[in-house]
């Protein structure tokens, strides 16, 4: 909804800066050099209540240089997209490289990741942007409708939002990438209060909802409304159920549970810079060391994880990562054993390969870290979320998330839902409100003894993972079906 | 790419002069920071940025528009001012919602939370920092990893009501964490300082400190899980402060029915006071809110009892009140929300916390903490950095981390002791927390981690 430049004018803009900055981190000394222009955009509207509570657009574009003097990293960036700023950023990204020598003990080295020139657009069928606020205005207030239908809801909440970054990449190795990358996300809630409790029940997911890249096509076949009648009643009714209870039990996880545990205990601990310590002194290490490439049994034989940066729809779909290196799929655990990490040009030497393209930057003031991709869990034989529960004579189910931790190496993580029901002899029974379990990372994996099929997997998108100082927000995705596991504790803790 | 003080008033002006709407905000937002950070021993990322933004509200026919650029030109003004009137024109009216702040509140005393010296450090004066703090750890055998930061930023809300507020503040952050090794159950330290003013920052004493308790975490062996005395060091005092606020302390929360917080009634032991004042020096002062009104002190617990939340312009409207100055940027649909928290402290030393405590457990700080049950203010997370068991009054040994999982009123009435000092600990992006250490006498630990041991747990 800002006004735009033409694309002409922004290349001939972009070009110049990129050619500058380069130059002058050149001649300031840097054996590298990169740099990458940005301009995002992004839309976000939230009903309350049948109210619009937030309609708004931003605008954020700038640029961000990163540059090794003397293998010491060095990074500055800049809103101001003139040339003369370009240089300033890059001798100041040359100074700060200087500065980090004061205290370096091993130069950095890159991959031989070959230069690419190449672009990239997410497929969109219909352009969010081109859509007008009074269609996304109806989607939002019939979904709202069909939670108001319901007594006893006290909260409504009904959002969607949209993002396109459109971001050129150039190293002084060749590179020069185009990439235009477009996500849509939308969902409702429905919350029930009273004296002692807070309930709430969402679809398609907790947390906004459903997040991909793609364009408004996605939000037309969620089909908000036809949800909307459901989950009010089931938030309701948590009020009035019964206390999830303690004990060891048989466990099934819905999809968007099983995508968030992947994210929490699969995709964070394979991210190869917290396992080799540079994200120590914020969100921990990782217990996946690299001594257990190849042999550590992180799951049982039907675990099999993949990261997919070129899944279609996925969250963490793209062309290439920001350091140019081609999207791609890449095995994390075969048949149960750990097989891989997550990787950048610095990281992937240290175990003898090549970045398998997972260096991504939140903005243009921020530097690539490794990041998730699409943290795929591959579908298994079990049918769908019926077949799982008809083959389950005693245990619980329990469906979207509710709250989350773990620990700082990945290993004991507590979980939370919105609701739980009991299942009895193939058959789900009494609901249950405020379900948690607990484990510890590769002991609930192991005890997993069923995975859905192909019929039941979705990628599901999540748009807040916090990494790095200072704070990045990852979009991430997590191809995920319904998923069983064995003599789990549920039920945490005194209610 | 500091703005002036003229050159702020030219934008919020430019864009105010734009707007053909009933209300219009203008906010401006420019940041200048650095962060330095540390890992294995050495510096390995070394980060700048420079930002400016202005977003614009309107409210037109009680219809709100939201937009905001960082591209600041004549064309980049219009076009943002423009975008938040189109969206307003195209919204659905929300009565409850279209309030800007008309009150004269008394001017916020600006540059009480700035110091030059902290906007203008250098990358050396960071790396020089790290290198005192890795020092102090590599003379352990110690693995050490951390971050220096410092910066600046301005804050400018103009309105079409006339308010018109300005801050300008500075941070510096020091944070280290050591350990001994990366396996599970390894020794590990924290220690953490921040200021405005980065020249009060001792970067050889964030290293001791950090060294020393990685050394006394050294051999920690498991212990059984369960409901314990404790002692919370001020990291994991300021990290509950933190939750209470995200999840309570918000007169959004309240009016929603969603907080733990009953006004007028007790909800904590009687030795708790908890109190917000964005404007006190003794904390990180942030002294306006994103509304452009000046902070007010909020006594959010006073001896126990549940007194206030605090209030935006909408919620303040719907409650008959002022707002306290505690409003998010727009559009915010979580609420208001106190940033600068204070814990009024006791009497003790911290040794004397650990006086006629037959049983129980230090704890240095939590991580990775979540609500479970908001309204119950349940929240879970793991001990963290120097966990220990106490017996007789005497730290004993080091355990491996927790995991608790705790309702915090519930915690926090069972206050036994809370230290004379108090510690400044920065929040994750902006204002901070004053907080003592605190014993309490129960507390609820529902899990741990682990030790691993080859061919045990999944190993090969």
């Amino acid at each position: 909804m800002v006004g735009e430049c033409g694309d002409e004018e922004r290349g001939g803009v972009v070009q110049e800066l990129i050619d500058r900055a380069l130059d002058a981190a050149q001649r300031a000394g840097a054996s590298y050099a990169d740099v990458r222009v940005v301009e995002r955009r992004s839309e976000e509207l939230k009903l309350k209540n049948g109210e619009l509570e937030a309609a708004s657009s931003s605008l954020s574009e700038g640029f961000g240089v990163r540059l090794l003097v003397e293998g010491a990293w060095g990074f500055s960036s800049s809103s101001l997209l003139e040339p003369g700023e370009a240089e300033r950023v890059a001798r100041e990204a040359a100074e700060i490289a200087r500065a980090s020598r004061l205290a370096q003990r091993e130069p950095v080295v890159l991959d031989q990741t070959p230069a690419v020139v190449a672009s990239y657009r997410t497929p969109v069928e219909e352009d969010p942007f081109g859509v007008g606020l009074d269609q996304k205005l109806a989607i939002l207030v019939e979904a709202d409708a069909a939670i108001a239908r319901v007594a006893g809801v006290a909260i409504r909440n009904a959002s969607m939002g949209f993002e396109r970054e459109r971001k050129t990449f150039a190293s002084t190795e060749g590179s020069r990438i185009e990439q235009e990358i477009v996500e849509s996300g939308a969902g409702i809630e429905a919350t029930a209060v009273d004296a002692t409790e807070v309930q709430a029940r969402s679809y398609p997911n907790s947390w906004g909802g459903q997040f991909v890249t793609g364009g408004f096509e996605a939000i037309r076949a969620m089909r908000l409304a036809d949800h909307g009648q459901e989950i009010a009643e089931q938030a309701v009714a948590l009020l009035q159920a019964p206390q999830c209870p303690s004990g060891e039990m048989t466990l099934v996880l819905d999809a968007t549970q099983v995508a968030l545990q992947l994210h929490e205990s699969c995709g964070h601990p394979t991210e190869l810079d917290r396992v080799l310590g540079t994200e120590a002194s914020y969100a921990g290490t990782s217990f996946l060391t690299t001594d257990k490439l190849g042999q550590f049994r992180y799951g049982s034989e039907l675990v099999n994880i993949d990261a997919d940066a070129t899944a279609p729809g996925g969250l963490g779909t793209f062309g290439y990562d920001d350091e140019g290196v081609p999207a791609q799929r890449s095995a994390l655990v075969e048949g149960g054993v750990l097989s891989g990490y997550l990787t950048s040009r610095e990281t992937a030497p240290t175990i003898g390969r090549q970045s398998m393209g997972s260096a991504r930057a939140w903005s243009w003031n921020l530097i690539p870290l490794i990041r998730m991709t699409n943290i795929n869990l591959r579908p298994g034989e079990a049918g769908g979320l019926d077949d799982l529960i008809a083959d389950t004579k005693d245990g619980i189910f329990m469906s979207t998330n509710k709250s989350w931790s773990i620990d700082d190496r990945r290993l004991n993580f507590q979980f939370g839902d919105q609701v739980g029901w009991l299942i009895r002899d193939g058959k789900l029974g009494e609901m249950v409100r405020n379900p948690t379990y607990t484990g510890i990372t590769p002991q609930f994996w192991g005890s997993c003894d069923a995975i859905g099929s192909a019929s039941a997997y979705t990628i599901w998108g999540i748009p807040n993972c916090g990494k790095g100082e200072p704070g990045q927000v990852g979009h991430v995705g997590h191809g995920a079906a319904p998923a069983r596991f064995r003599n789990v504790k549920v039920g945490v803790g005194r209610w | 790419m500091v703005a002036t003080r003229d050159e702020v008033d030219e934008l919020l002006d430019a864009a105010m002069a734009h707007s053909t709407a009933e209300q219009t905000e203008v906010l401006y937002f420019g940041e200048d920071s650095a962060l330095t950070r540390f890992a294995n021993s050495q510096i390995h990322q070394n980060v700048r940025q420079h930002d400016r933004s202005v977003q614009v509200r309107v409210v037109d026919r009680q219809r709100i528009g939201v937009a905001s650029t960082n591209r600041l030109d004549e064309a980049g003004l219009r076009d943002v001012v423009q975008s938040a009137v189109s969206i307003a024109e195209r919204s659905a009216p929300n009565p409850q919602a279209a309030v800007l702040p008309t009150m004269a509140s008394p001017p916020a005393a600006e540059g009480s939370g700035y110091v030059a010296a902290t906007a203008e450090a250098d990358p050396e004066q960071r790396a020089a920092g790290a290198r005192a703090v890795i020092a102090a750890g590599v003379a352990q055998r110690l693995i050490v990893s951390g971050s220096f930061s410092n910066g600046s930023s301005t804050l400018a809300v103009s309105n079409s009501h006339g308010v018109r507020a300005r801050q300008r503040t500075t941070r510096a952050s020091l944070l280290t964490v050591m350990l001994d090794s990366y396996e599970s159950g390894a020794a590990s330290g924290y220690a953490q300082a921040g200021s405005t003013d980065i020249g009060s920052i001792d970067a050889e004493a964030v290293g001791v400190e950090a060294a020393d308790k990685a050394v006394r975490s050294r051999g920690a062996t498991e212990l059984e899980p369960g409901e314990y005395e404790v002692v919370l060091e001020e990291y994991a005092v300021a990290t509950i402060l933190e939750y209470l606020a995200y999840i309570g302390f918000s007169a959004l929360a309240y009016e929603e029915g969603r907080s733990f917080m009953e006004l007028g009634e007790r909800v904590m032991g009687e030795n708790v006071t908890i109190w917000d004042d964005g404007s006190d020096a003794t904390g990180l002062p942030s002294p306006i809110d994103f509304e452009g009104v000046a902070k007010q002190r909020v006594d959010l617990i006073h001896d126990g009892i549940a007194t206030a939340v605090v209030h935006d312009a909408a919620t303040a409207a719907r409650a008959g009140t002022n707002s306290t100055g505690h409003a998010l940027p727009a559009p915010n649909t979580w609420g208001p929300m106190p940033l600068n928290l204070f814990m009024r402290p006791g009497d003790s030393t911290r040794e004397q916390l650990l006086s006629g405590m037959q049983r129980g457990i230090w704890v240095t700080r939590f991580h990775y903490v979540n609500p479970v049950h908001p309204k119950k203010a349940i929240l879970t997370g793991m001990t963290k950095d120097g966990t220990f068991l106490v017996e007789h009054g005497q730290i004993v040994r080091p355990v491996i981390n927790f995991r608790f999982t705790q309702s915090m009123p519930e915690a926090f009435s069972s206050v036994l002791a809370l230290t004379a000092d108090t510690k400044l600990l920065p929040g994750e992006y902006i204002g901070g927390y004053r907080v003592p250490a605190v014993r309490l006498g129960r507390f609820n630990f529902t899990g741990a981690s682990m030790r691993e041991r080859a061919g045990e747990d999944g190993g090969p």
